[in-house]
């Protein structure tokens, strides 16, 4: 008997030293246990304050693009295969659900050259799915294998674009991932600490597409101008694009009639970075293009000195200058507000377009006022809970309570270390399971503690009573707990955020519960009865 | 110190009142919510936007609402915070769009209507570190008190927090002369270039409609899962009427908790449904103990009819019933007083949901497996085959209060 109390003994021992390594480290000073401390302890984002926000990325932008340029390279093919047609146009996708269903019109094909156009689009346009809508017409939309996988593109390339918008931030502690596993197209962002969102949800959202277009006309004074000049229809391959609200460069203003495929597009600049304007004496962002993209941008102005030039970003012209010579790899974008604004404008360029417009659709923002606030909230009911718990264990089960006092700290301890030891986040609804975890730890002891006294009042000496007591007990404290943590296990799975917080840690307390009611609690029975001064009743 | 030395108390004798009792609470929770179209959901389940804000002197609800109403649209709804100066600011706009610029709105309408005009002045309350130190950085330097980078940042960070650990407020500007690093000079420089506004935002949530849907039918199938894996549990540890039993009660105690809320009009969100699946394993907990009990009486084949099998393994576990419901609400009491706002609703259902459902386990569940005995009982007495093996009683006939003749039972697990 002795031997076994000495090695659960050292078990227990062993247990919280273990747990308290956990929580605090090898400290050699104050300040190293402070910061241990708060290492361990990670702080979601209602505690800590910071940004959570959900996404959506507009995949029909992405799948339009696509559909856009495609169609280009069709005429091109067409002609070069000597396939006359009278008209090649995108069917544009309005929405998300129907993104996959971007088609191209080709109308005009006459019959004999049938073969030679299926030849061309089967040989060069595998992805798309050729079908006739009557003897001259046909209509390619999206294999669907093609078009899933353009959707997993686009999604991991926002995501790897968003990811690399925050690093540059220098938010290092924010993550970016899949909402589900499933074929949506939402992200999740969460930014812990963050105390301006705006600026970030701004940043985020700015597609920062920019293209360079030439210019065919313009600038209009609206859209109905710009459609009377051409008698209401807009000539072939062209389209309108307005111009930002904020002229703020003076060519701005108005509506212009660009080429409709840009010369120049997001992913051919390679380095942008805010630089102080010679001429104005304001900030303005400068960009290098790829060797590529040099290449086709040489040809293009050398071929248009004295045309004009429309820089697009984000579907709207900022400025149109006219190409006074050739240009081959670096820009400028003059006009901006002020650095903040020419860097921010250098980061979007520089991290990369998003291949698609996002939305936000659920933002959840915490002030560190209010995380402050609720640390210290949550802590004090905290203290009042436990202290009311132990003083009324203390007045009903006198010495015993004593047992369960210790029993309770000890599962407060091991709690909390599981929680750092798995890395797990604290989150307010986590603090309010702490301290639901104690009141129903409470209840193991109280289920052993009335069996003891039970079989007290039925004549049994201490320790037949304890051995009986914990015993019979033993059975419900298991049933309890396993449908407490049945629902946790569910609210984990099915949960979210703060609400799975919650279901942790009133997991963790649970087990960590059923360890300290059975073991340990049971282990200070034993030894006290156990030492040589022979225990005549006890005290319970 | 033991209240319920050898209780004696015919629970069940007396089950009525309190059968009543939750009879009464049900349809009033129920009438409750048909007169207010359902339960009042959380934005996090309707969608729509929420905003915390914290004033230095709160103006009127009504001034607030009018301010709003002129640039938003939807309902917006203000609620003034207890105790406090704080107002919950929401509205319900559900469409995507609005929803996009509702944060920017709100705030730039609460600056125009409450804090006065400010001549371009950085708002102290709501700025951002980052903000706050690109502001100072040029003044500092032409004030001749020009920071290191590392030493403005740091700066910017004391201020902040000096801030939020005073709720985010700062009264006066002249209180930062208490934040270490901000000397005289760097004082006057603040006071130049910030204003101490007359709100700081606490919070903002909002919840497009997809993602409200969403959570919804995630809350939805939460609830249902969980108590059918509890049904399923029980019934395998025990009969399965014993399963039947505890999640009539766990239902009940759900309805009434919603009832209640609907009552106090109170909001649901998700930190309530985790509350609601909390009590609904704390209320299986409890059923599930007295149940216990009676399966070990059963077994020792102690004496008597059912009904007083029962009522003795109520009396049995009232100790311990009594004293962990107690503990437990003692500690969900202490979450609801100083918990703070956000967890305002959390804690007000657990709180209900304890007493609920404690007495659940004895008014409700234990009434429940007597009438399926005597129900059982009645159709198999003809047949010969009752539910519970019986053995021939050995004690003559007693005249018992209930008409219905029962036999001794023993449980067949």
């Amino acid at each position: 008997m002795k031997r076994n109390l000495r090695f659960k003994f050292f078990f227990i021992v062993a247990v919280i030293l273990v747990c308290i390594y956990g929580i605090i480290g090898l400290p050699k000073n104050k300040a190293e246990l402070i910061a241990n401390w708060h290492n361990s302890i990670h702080l979601g984002l209602d505690l800590r304050g910071g940004t959570y926000l959900v996404l959506q990325v507009q995949q029909q932008d992405a799948f339009n693009d696509k559909a856009g340029s495609d169609a280009d390279r069709l005429k091109d093919a067409a002609r070069k295969a000597n396939v006359p047609f009278s008209d090649i146009e995108v069917d544009d996708a309005k929405t998300l659900q129907d993104a996959t269903k971007v088609a191209i019109t080709v109308k005009g094909v006459p019959a004999p050259q049938a073969g030679t156009f299926r030849g061309v689009v089967s040989e060069q346009f595998a992805q798309w799915l050729l079908t006739p809508q009557n003897a001259t017409d046909y209509r390619l939309t999206m294999r669907p294998t093609e078009s899933l996988k353009m959707w997993q593109q686009v999604l991991s390339q926002s995501k790897n674009t968003i990811d690399r918008k925050i690093n540059v931030l220098g938010l290092s502690e924010a993550t970016v991932q899949q909402r589900r596993e499933d074929a949506d197209s939402e992200l999740l962002v969460q930014m812990p600490g963050v105390d301006d969102p705006a600026r970030v949800k701004q940043i985020i959202q700015t597609a920062a597409k920019l293209e360079l277009y030439e210019v065919k006309g313009g600038p209009y004074a609206s859209r109905e101008e710009a459609l009377g000049q051409s008698s209401g229809i807009l000539p072939p391959g062209t389209k309108l694009i307005g111009s930002a609200s904020t002229g703020a460069s003076g060519s701005g203003g108005g509506v212009y009639l660009v080429a409709r495929t840009p010369v120049v597009r997001g992913p051919d600049i390679r380095d942008a970075r805010p630089e102080q304007s010679q001429s104005t004496n304001g900030w303005q962002t400068g960009f290098v293009l790829s060797q590529d993209a040099a290449k086709r941008f040489a040809a293009f102005t050398g071929a248009n000195i004295g045309n004009r030039l429309a820089i697009v970003l984000d579907g709207k012209v900022l400025e149109a200058p006219s190409i006074k010579s050739q240009i081959s790899d670096q820009g400028e974008i003059e006009g901006a507000a002020s650095e903040q604004d020419a860097s921010d404008l250098a980061l979007n360029l520089k991290a990369g377009s998003l291949p698609a417009s996002v939305i936000y659709e659920q933002e959840n923002t915490v002030g560190p006022s209010l995380g402050a606030d609720s640390i210290r909230d949550g802590f004090y009911a905290g203290i009042a809970g436990v202290l009311a718990v132990i003083v009324a264990m203390l007045v009903y089960y006198k010495k015993s309570g004593i047992n369960a006092t210790l029993a309770l700290i000890l599962n407060a301890i091991i709690l909390i270390a599981c929680l750092s030891y798995f890395g797990a986040v604290l989150t307010l609804p986590g603090i309010a399971g702490i301290i639901l975890t104690i009141g129903m730890a409470v209840d193991s002891n109280v289920l052993i503690f009335e069996r003891i006294r039970e079989e007290v009042r039925a004549g049994k000496a201490p320790l037949p009573a304890v051995d009986t007591g914990f015993n019979k007990a033993l059975l419900t404290i298991i049933d309890t707990h396993v449908t407490t943590m049945v629902s946790c296990a569910i609210l984990f799975l099915f949960g979210s955020g703060p609400v799975k917080g919650f279901a942790v840690t009133l997991v963790i307390g649970l087990a960590a519960n059923v360890f300290t009611a059975v073991f340990v609690s049971r282990f200070i029975f034993d030894w006290e009865l156990s030492r040589p001064k022979p225990v005549a009743a006890l005290s319970i | 110190m033991e209240i319920f030395k050898q209780t004696n108390f015919d629970f069940l004798g007396k089950k009525w009142p309190f059968i009543i009792l939750s009879l009464v609470l049900t349809a009033a929770g129920l009438i409750s919510l048909a007169v207010n179209g359902g339960p009042r959901y959380g934005i996090d389940f309707n969608g729509g936007a929420l905003m915390d804000v914290n004033f230095i002197k709160r103006p009127s609800a009504e001034a607030i609402r009018s301010a709003l109403h002129k640039r938003l649209t939807g309902e917006i709804e203000v609620q003034e915070v207890a105790n406090s100066q704080e107002v919950l600011i929401s509205t319900n706009a559900r469409d995507e769009k609005s929803l996009q610029a509702v944060r920017s709105d709100m705030i730039a309408t609460l600056n125009a209507a409450f804090n006065s005009d400010t001549g371009g002045k950085l708002d102290i309350e709501n700025a951002g570190q980052t903000a706050l130190a690109d502001r100072l950085r040029d003044p500092l330097a032409q004030a001749g008190a020009a920071l290191s980078d590392d030493r403005l940042q740091a700066l910017a960070n004391q201020i902040a927090n000096y801030r939020d650990t005073h709720s985010g407020l700062v009264r006066n500007l002249d209180e930062l002369s208490a934040v270490p690093g901000v000397t005289p000079k760097i004082l006057g420089v603040i006071k130049q270039e910030c204003f101490a506004g007359n709100f700081n935002i606490r919070s903002f949530e909002f919840v497009g409609p997809k993602i409200g849907a969403d959570l919804r039918q995630q809350a939805i199938n939460v609830v249902l899962i969980a108590l059918g894996a509890m049904l399923v549990y029980i019934a395998f540890r025990f009969e399965w009427i014993y399963g039947v039993a505890a999640v009539i009660a766990v239902f009940h105690d759900t309805i009434i908790t919603i009832g209640l809320f609907s009552i106090f009009r109170k909001e649901i969100d998700l930190t309530v449904i985790a509350a609601l699946l909390t009590l609904v394993g704390y209320s299986m907990n409890d059923t599930i103990v007295t149940f216990d009990r009676i399966r070990e009486n059963l077994k020792l084949q102690v004496r008597g009819s059912f009904t007083h099998i029962v009522n003795l393994s109520i009396n049995q576990t009232l100790s311990r019933t009594v004293l962990t419901s107690g503990l437990t609400f003692l500690t969900a009491l202490s979450l609801f007083l100083f918990g703070g706002q956000v967890l305002n609703g959390f804690s007000f259902g657990l709180v209900v949901g304890i007493i609920i459902g404690t007495y659940s386990s004895i008014f409700i569940a234990s009434p429940i497996l007597i009438f399926w005995q005597n129900v059982s009982e009645r159709r198999h007495r003809g047949r010969g085959t009752p539910v519970f093996e019986s053995r021939p009683r050995t004690s003559p006939n007693k005249p018992v209060k209930n008409v219905k003749p029962e036999k001794t039972v023993k449980a067949v697990k």
